[in-house]
């Protein structure tokens, strides 16, 4: 056995070196390649979050893309949920924000309370909230988009979870919903449940859709999902402004949201290529789910999808550079 | 002899309590009609108690700019990145890293050769190999970078708390408790705090994964100290050793192959933290987990959680190895044998800092982007096929056991709840279970979460009793058959070390999302533990008494239950504690899937500033479950008589 073992052992070893031995001599060497094009000395660097879902990754991939190819700056991205992305804006690991989803209280407590962080512009982005139903549903009870209808089909969207009430499925905890009040407030026969995740949304849409099961949901636009599949929003009695001032007594839709980017105020004191550009980058929703689109259904990495979007879009990218 | 007198102990004392205990039940029932409904303590999603804001607002006191976190910061963060630039990131003005993937791994298995054996070492350059081949050589250098410095770090803490904790008594208890805290405090609760002291990055990212991965070494270096037979240290003393010689003499040595179990178990739970800590920009294989998962690429995840479970089972054969290996000087041989090998490393190194080939890991082989479209095909598969049958499963046990259960948890007065749950208790174990019970329940009503923490302990209760119903069944089968044994321990390992989030998706197609999909989910994690551990224990039941009880014509049924199990009782018990701990740390991710309650508190506190505090407290209603849950099942289990702790 030990014999064997050891003979085992050498021979593995004299393989090894005879095969390196062989297949080194006609290899390309290191430091052979092209060193990267020698930028940064005017941009300098700086850190972008990249927060958790398509959409975002969509804005980040085309920033960085011009930023480090027009500009020579280097971009340094770090994938963070939002609340701990804010933080970074007073320890100086974030300088930039490039979609912002309200959160009114940490623009408070950044922006006017510590002062570490400034709002530098529209992403040109707007943001839906809403409740949603698969495709199937519109089509098959067209009447179900207006919420007075609702309890009507009540019924249809018991679930286990639900005690037997309708089910209204909330999503991501990252977004304030006012569901529980939405729901008491229009005097609905539903219960709100916790999916808990976007992951846990996304499944259920796609499963109901295929299975033609109910679903009633909380979701979002703009949402790479839409690319798969166009959820039907139902409406809720229509956002004036001011209905939401008391939560507990909000009975009217979601505000639209006007997506925004934050920077730290380090970052913009300072000024620069790379600032003016954030400043200036404004884009349609329309644009960031072609790119989103790319990333999510065709599979290409962020950097080839902003490479494909900035060539075909060279017009938008130039204003945005102040050419 | 023991198991013949603790037999008889059982079968004096059972039906007395099992009667008491279910009068008690019996009443709470008849209770609840009268009483369901009042003083329930609800407290809906997005309400929270003066508690809550309490400790939301006092949540940043500590702050940055203290220097002794600015120092740890800096010096753990140098660690990683020096790891990261010798083996995953460009580093010191070349394009590639220090080593290249030929180098990674001709030490790997030049290490595993050296410390374990040339099986292992064979295992290593293969297991290493497939994961360049899956077209993640990156991502897992980055990984194992990071798992390094975690788990460097934590045996650095670990076993001098362990063997202090061996040693004195006191600290033993300490410790316990706080251990208990660490392994189920979510760590959603403090991986945002975490990146307030430490900023984020690598420093955060590690210091999280030590929090979670250090109790196990602690506690096993502790139980292997105090394992060791007092003769062995009163000989040592009555030679005139020091305490100091004793320790590193007699009770280190001694206790070396428990101490690899130790680190073998810190690393595989630093690796199971590897997409958690991706939320706080973790570098590595978690992110391709996270990204897949933005855009429900079931194969993507799958791909990338099957590098982390391959690094884990390497990790875990080349530790399990190591321990294994007898302590003895090499043989000539060996030795000549071990120089050849670190030359042939040497070359390798050369090779792999100066060919492109050797450095970076070929990209043209697809082998990642077949296994994610098996991947996705199987699951599209398993969910047409299995579809509706599994929302039948899933209908039928909620309305049928897990709904009555919680509406008796959650519609009776909390009074009624604890002093059932304190009585209970004081049955099961007077006064020692009784008092932390009381403790508890005081607690958990104060944390302002008490409705939420009853619909997790529904939950929760449901998922161990068939955690342990399967543990108990694959571990006796495991722990009898060695084959069974060989073909389901990398099962094992790939459910303990696969990220829960790449299973999550095909569980949700399966049985939408409720509190069920979190159950299964907790089971297929917390199942691995616990089949290992009374598999373990059957395996230690001496032959000599197995072959006794055949030879008087037992049969099979009449061995295990009368002999194996009775006999394996210490580490049952075992398995059961861990069992539930791993259930409890699975409540989060409960949360994420749709079972509500404590998980789903917990992430919104990690999600909204404002829920922080809220967060928290439901965090620790977590901790306080685990505690009381654990006192009631350590005083249920038969106490053993007379010897103690060694048998």
């Amino acid at each position: 056995m030990k014999k064997l073992r050891y003979a085992t052992a050498q021979w593995a070893i004299g393989l090894t070196a005879a095969a390196l031995a062989l297949a080194g001599c006609g290899g390309a060497k290191v430091g052979d390649e092209q060193k990267p094009a020698a930028g940064g000395k005017e941009c300098g660097s700086f850190n972008l979050t990249v927060s958790p879902w398509v959409g975002y990754e969509a804005n980040a991939a085309v920033v960085a893309y011009v930023a480090t190819k027009d500009l020579g700056c280097k971009v340094v991205k770090k994938n963070l949920k939002e609340e701990i992305a804010w933080q970074g804006f007073g320890t100086g690991e974030v300088d930039v924000n490039l979609e912002n989803w309200g959160h009114e209280d940490l623009k408070k407590k950044y922006i006017e309370t510590d002062k570490v962080a400034v709002e530098a512009g529209s992403t040109g982005v707007n943001g839906v909230i809403g409740w949603y139903v698969p495709p199937w549903m519109a089509a098959k009870y067209p009447d179900i988009t207006d919420s007075k209808n609702l309890n009507k089909y009540a019924d249809l969207f018991k679930t286990s979870e639900s005690g037997g009430k309708g089910q209204l499925l909330d999503g991501d905890p990252s977004y304030v919903t006012n569901d529980e009040a939405l729901v008491k407030n229009l005097g609905l026969n539903y219960k709100v449940v916790q999916s808990g995740s976007e992951t846990a949304l996304i499944q259920a849409f796609r499963d109901a859709e295929k299975t033609k099961k109910p679903l009633l949901a909380y979701f979002y636009e703009p949402q790479w999902f839409f690319n798969e599949l166009k959820l039907v929003k139902i409406n809720l009695p229509a956002y004036k402004a001011g209905c939401d001032a008391d939560p507990a007594k909000i009975a009217c839709d979601y505000p639209p949201y006007d997506l925004d980017k934050i920077v730290s105020k380090k970052f913009a004191d300072a000024g620069g290529p790379a600032y003016d550009l954030v400043k200036n980058f404004k884009w349609t929703n329309e644009d960031q789910n072609a790119v989103a689109r790319m990333i999510a259904v065709d599979k290409l990495t962020p950097d080839a999808a902003a490479e494909k979007w900035v060539n075909a879009n060279r017009a938008k990218v130039d204003t945005w550079l102040g050419k | 002899m023991a198991a013949i007198t603790s037999d008889v102990h059982v079968e004096v004392r059972r039906p007395r309590r099992s009667v008491v205990i279910g009068v008690l039940l019996v009443v709470w029932v008849a209770a609840y009609f009268v009483l369901s409904g009042i003083d329930t303590l609800p407290l809906g999603g997005q309400e929270t108690t003066g508690f809550h804001r309490w400790l939301t607002e006092n949540r940043d006191f500590v702050g940055q700019g203290n220097i002794v976190f600015d120092t740890i910061r800096s010096v753990v963060d140098q660690l990683v990145v020096l790891l990261q630039s010798l083996v995953s990131q460009p580093s010191y003005g070349r394009p590639v890293p220090v080593v290249g993937w030929l180098g990674v791994v001709a030490i790997s298995a030049y290490l595993a050769w050296a410390f374990g054996n040339w099986k292992v070492a064979v295992l290593t350059a293969a297991g290493l190999a497939f994961v360049g081949l899956q077209g993640l050589w990156q991502e897992s250098m980055d990984t194992l970078a990071l798992t390094i410095a975690a788990v460097l770090l934590s045996l650095l803490i670990a076993i001098p708390l362990g063997i202090w904790a061996g040693l004195s008594n006191r600290a033993f208890k300490v410790a316990t408790l706080i251990l208990d805290l660490m392994q189920t405090l979510p760590t959603f609760v403090y991986l945002a705090p975490l990146t307030l002291f430490f900023a984020i990055g690598p420093a955060a990212a590690t210091i999280a994964t030590l929090i979670y991965a250090a109790p196990p070494a602690v506690r096993l270096t502790a139980h292997a100290i105090r394992s060791v037979p007092p003769e062995s240290v009163e000989a040592s003393r009555s030679l005139g050793s020091t305490r100091g010689q004793t320790l590193t003499k007699v009770l280190l040595p001694m206790s070396r192959s428990t101490v690899v179990v130790g680190i073998n178990q810190t690393i595989m739970a630093a690796l199971s933290m590897v997409t958690v800590a991706a939320l706080i920009d973790a570098p590595g294989l978690g992110q391709t987990v996270l990204k897949a998962l933005q855009t429900l690429d079931v194969g993507v995840a799958f791909n990338a959680g099957l590098a982390i479970v391959v690094i884990a089972i390497v990790l875990d054969r080349v530790t399990t190895a190591a321990g294994d290996r007898p302590w003895r000087t090499a043989s000539v041989r060996r030795k000549v044998l071990l120089g050849a090998g670190a030359i042939g490393v040497l070359v390798a190194i050369w090779f792999s800092r100066t060919y492109v080939w050797a450095a970076e890991f070929p990209s043209s082989i697809g082998v990642g982007s077949r296994i994610a479209v098996i991947a996705a095909d199987v699951t599209t598969w398993v969910q047409d096929v299995f579809g509706g049958f599994t929302y039948g499963v899933r209908d039928a046990v909620t309305k049928g056991v897990l709904n009555p259960l919680e509406a008796l948890l959650t519609g009776s007065p909390w009074w009624l709840v604890g002093a059932v749950v304190v009585t209970l208790a004081a049955i099961l174990g007077r006064w020692k279970a009784a008092v932390p019970a009381v403790v508890c329940i005081g607690l958990l009503v104060a944390t302002g979460v008490w409705q939420d923490s009853m619909v997790t302990l529904a939950s929760t209760l449901l998922a161990t009793v068939v955690v342990v119903a399967v543990g108990l069944t694959l571990g006796v089968w495991a722990g009898r058959n060695r084959r069974v044994d060989l073909v389901i321990r990398p099962i094992l390992d790939a459910g303990q070390t696969m990220p829960p989030f790449v299973y999550l998706v095909p569980f949700l197609a399966l049985f939408g999302t409720s509190r069920f999909t979190a159950i299964a989910a907790a089971v297929v994690y917390a199942v691995p533990v616990t089949t290992k551990i009374v598999a373990d224990g059957i395996k230690a039941v001496p032959l000599a008494t197995v072959e006794a009880a055949n030879s008087v014509g037992s049969s099979s049924w009449q061995v295990i239950s009368k002999v194996q199990l009775p006999v394996a009782r210490r580490a049952i018990t075992l398995a059961v504690n861990q069992g539930l701990i791993y259930v409890l740390a699975m409540v989060v991710v409960g949360g994420l899937v749709g079972a509500g309650a404590l998980g789903y508190d917990v992430a919104a506190g990690f999600a909204q500033s404002e829920l922080y505090g809220k967060g928290l407290a439901a965090g620790l209603a977590i901790v306080l479950l685990g505690v009381l849950l654990d006192r009631i099942t350590q005083a249920a289990a038969p106490k053993p008589h007379g010897k103690g702790d060694k048998q």
